[in-house]
């Protein structure tokens, strides 16, 4: 006899899963001491919505699966947070919550709340488990969910008496046949064709590469046909890193805060080959004078995205790894040398810094060149996500942040998971002192669970760039967006035992990085930003 | 314009919060939902009528299908499919009046199923702009109440939406 909680380690155990991001209760206790015995390493989290980011810093690390476990009730509504910024970056997470017993589901019992249905706008699937037979298949299909197609959060609610009953055995299935999933994953040809053609006739084409790109695990093949035709690529945020960022073709992320010359080349294109990108208001504010201006392809695997935010001439559904291969190896057009001088004589702006502080635009910058290759960066929300998005020189390394939900406190625990992939790996915390502070209580996690995650906060004391909506729009009348410079950071560090720096300037701040690079412990470092250095 | 939608969904707990769900988040209007199982018991269908542009319809078609439980959607074409709807609507009808409404019901196919002493019930199963029709008839006896379902839909001649 074997009990549920026991089958829910066994599904785990044979997903692969080696470490799972929770936080207990008393509805989800079997399943925590099952996983007690087993070789699933379970960090503790300080607060279950930093569970569900973590496991997203996970999966977007190691390209498999991240995993996050709750209890019934307020643990499992903490994680409603990530699970949607989940959603909305289109991350793979599996999240497990404990639910009352089966028989008490709607009595409004202690800690009983109706996750399932508190979830659905914005999860990719769900399941309140209902037989404890029913759990190995529920849990092979929610893993299938969650990395198949447009990759996604899935949600398994398990009663607590579903882990405790026992049944006669166990038996992982190989497949999964969901009648009403099956994603396509190659182009159709004649779209293809079409789109090549296209191509052939353009003039100014442009690439905009998305998240998808990354997410499909297209990146080279994408660099290849990149690479075979010259066309220039800009990247929205969630698409960073698809192009190293010295590269010439490539001129940055486009949209409200991203660089002149993305922007520039969305103004000028007669031929728009969106690539695993949704088109998001951020990215593109007026999609419709774009598609008056230039023709689109837009290659996505989720059909829902074409033709929701801009209107397509090419609309190509599928796998961006299948399409992509096929386009590079069908492909015979060059732009011309016209349209390459052009693109490439646009200049971004110069920085000016402001004394007295850490100027973060070129810090960042500098930091990037400190770091190994390969080395992970995480952003936060806000003023510092624009620094990081438009100055981190990128090469072979990821860069982590949460484009489509924009969920402040994202960071850290984020880059926990990132680290727990990834351990060869340097993995950088970027956030403000606005974003730290909500999910700062994860710096016990890095000290406790001994995850070498480097933090470093800008510190202006205001949520910079809603400040910067303010002075825009508000008259610079500063409603509750000033942090007042609470607490010190320095003695809250020590507090956790982690050695803290404090910068001024880039120097003293490139000396901390240095120093902290050295140590294999997590280490904290507050530059002291003007709260006049815009976005960009 | 109304578009009629056939959607095929498997029979789970669930999907009818998820597919209405889908109405409300995305801001589609929607005139009426009727669901009932189908010649496979594991199998239910919707039909839903929703008021919008060729760009609502085929976003309420992409986002329908990415629902999980959902198997099959297609848009019925004008002309390609019969509708009805039914609905029960209780009128007052005083003993002298009794003739003149039971005429009205038996002009527009309509059934009576309960007689009391000042109302009749009818039962009427036709489409959308039948019953209007009809309701304009009894109007003027004073109508209590209605009832209605949402309409169904179902492809003309032999072929089927399976």
């Amino acid at each position: 006899m074997i009990s549920g909680a026991d089958i829910m380690v066994k599904c785990l155990v044979n997903e692969g899963i080696s470490v799972v991001f929770g936080y207990p209760g008393a509805a989800i206790c079997p399943f925590f001491d099952s996983l007690y015995d087993s070789d699933i390493r379970t960090v503790l989290v300080r607060q279950e919505q930093n569970a569900a980011h973590a496991a997203s810093g996970y999966a977007r690390a190691s390209s498999k699966v991240g995993v996050c476990v709750a209890t019934s009730g307020p643990g499992a509504t903490n994680l409603i947070t990530g699970i949607a910024t989940a959603y909305m970056d289109s991350i793979p997470i599996v999240a497990i919550t404990g639910q009352v017993r089966s028989d008490l589901i709607g009595r409004d019992v202690f800690q009983e709340a109706d996750i399932t249905g508190a979830c659905e706008p914005f999860i990719k699937h769900s399941y309140l488990v209902k037989d404890t037979n029913d759990l190995a298949r529920i849990f092979k299909e929610a893993f299938h969910i969650a990395t198949t197609g447009r990759p996604g959060p899935v949600l398994i609610d398990v009663p607590i008496d579903i882990q405790q009953n026992k049944i006669s055995g166990f038996e992982y299935p190989e497949d999964v046949d969901i009648i009403g999933y099956k994603p396509s994953v190659k182009g159709h040809p004649i779209q293809i064709k079409r789109a090549l053609e296209l191509i052939a006739e353009s003039k100014r084409p442009v690439i905009c590469s998305g998240g998808g790109v990354l997410s499909s695990g297209s990146k080279p093949v994408f660099a290849e046909f990149a690479d075979k035709t010259g066309i220039p690529v800009v990247s929205t945020m969630m698409g960073i890193g698809v192009m190293p960022s010295d590269n010439k073709q490539y001129l940055g992320m486009l949209g409200t805060f991203g660089t002149v010359r993305a922007n520039r080349a969305l103004l000028e294109t007669d031929l728009l080959i969106l690539c695993g990108a949704r088109v998001g208001d951020r990215a593109v504010a007026a999609p419709h004078q774009v598609a008056e201006r230039a023709k689109v392809i837009h290659i996505d695997i989720d059909p829902a995205e074409i033709g929701k935010n801009i209107q397509t001439t090419v609309p190509i559904v599928g796998d961006m790894k299948n399409v992509i291969t096929v386009m590079r190896d069908k492909i015979n057009y060059h732009v011309s040398d016209e349209w390459k001088n052009e693109f490439m004589s646009w200049k971004e702006p110069e920085i000016k810094p402001i004394e007295g502080f850490v100027e973060p635009r070129t810090f960042i910058s500098r930091l990037s060149e400190m770091l190994r290759r390969k080395a992970i960066l995480v952003a936060d929300v806000g003023q510092n996500q624009i620094w990081c998005a438009n100055n981190f020189k990128i090469s072979d390394g990821r860069f982590l942040t949460t484009g489509g939900m924009g969920t402040m406190g994202y960071s850290l625990p984020a880059a926990l998971g990132a680290k727990l992939a990834r351990p060869e790996r340097d993995v950088f915390v970027v956030c403000g002192d606005g974003s730290f502070q909500m999910s700062m209580s994860e710096l016990a996690v890095a000290v406790q669970s001994d995850i070498n995650v480097k933090i470093i906060i800008m510190q202006n004391g205001r949520l910079g760039m809603v400040r910067e909506i303010q002075d825009k729009l508000y008259g610079s009348r500063y409603a509750a967006t000033i942090l007042g410079n609470v607490p010190d950071f320095a003695k809250l560090a020590d507090a956790y035992g982690i050695k803290a720096y404090v910068a001024t300037t880039n120097e003293e701040a490139e000396n901390a990085v240095a120093e902290m690079l050295e140590s294999d412990k997590p280490n904290v470092l507050i530059c002291q930003a003007s709260p006049e250095t815009p976005s960009r | 314009m109304k578009y009629t939608l056939s959607v095929l969904v498997e029979n789970q707990a669930g999907v009818l919060s998820k597919v209405s769900g889908l109405f409300s988040r995305r801001g589609f209007n929607i005139d009426s939902l009727a669901v009932g199982i189908t010649e496979d018991s594991s199998i239910s269908r919707m039909t839903i009528v929703v008021d919008g542009d060729e760009y609502v319809v085929e976003q309420l078609e992409k986002q329908l299908n990415k629902v999980i439980p959902v198997i099959k959607v297609r848009t019925y074409a004008q002309g390609e499919f019969i509708s009805r709807e039914l609905s029960l609507i209780k009128v007052n009808c005083p003993a002298k009046q009794r003739l003149d409404i039971m005429k009205i019901a038996e002009l527009m196919g309509a059934k009576i199923v309960d007689v009391a002493v000042n109302t009749l019930t009818l039962q009427f199963a036709d489409t959308h702009e039948q019953f209007e029709t009809l309701l304009d008839l009894l109007k003027p006896y004073g109508i209590r109440e209605i009832v209605r379902t949402g309409t169904v839909a179902i492809e003309k001649g032999s072929k089927t939406t399976v």
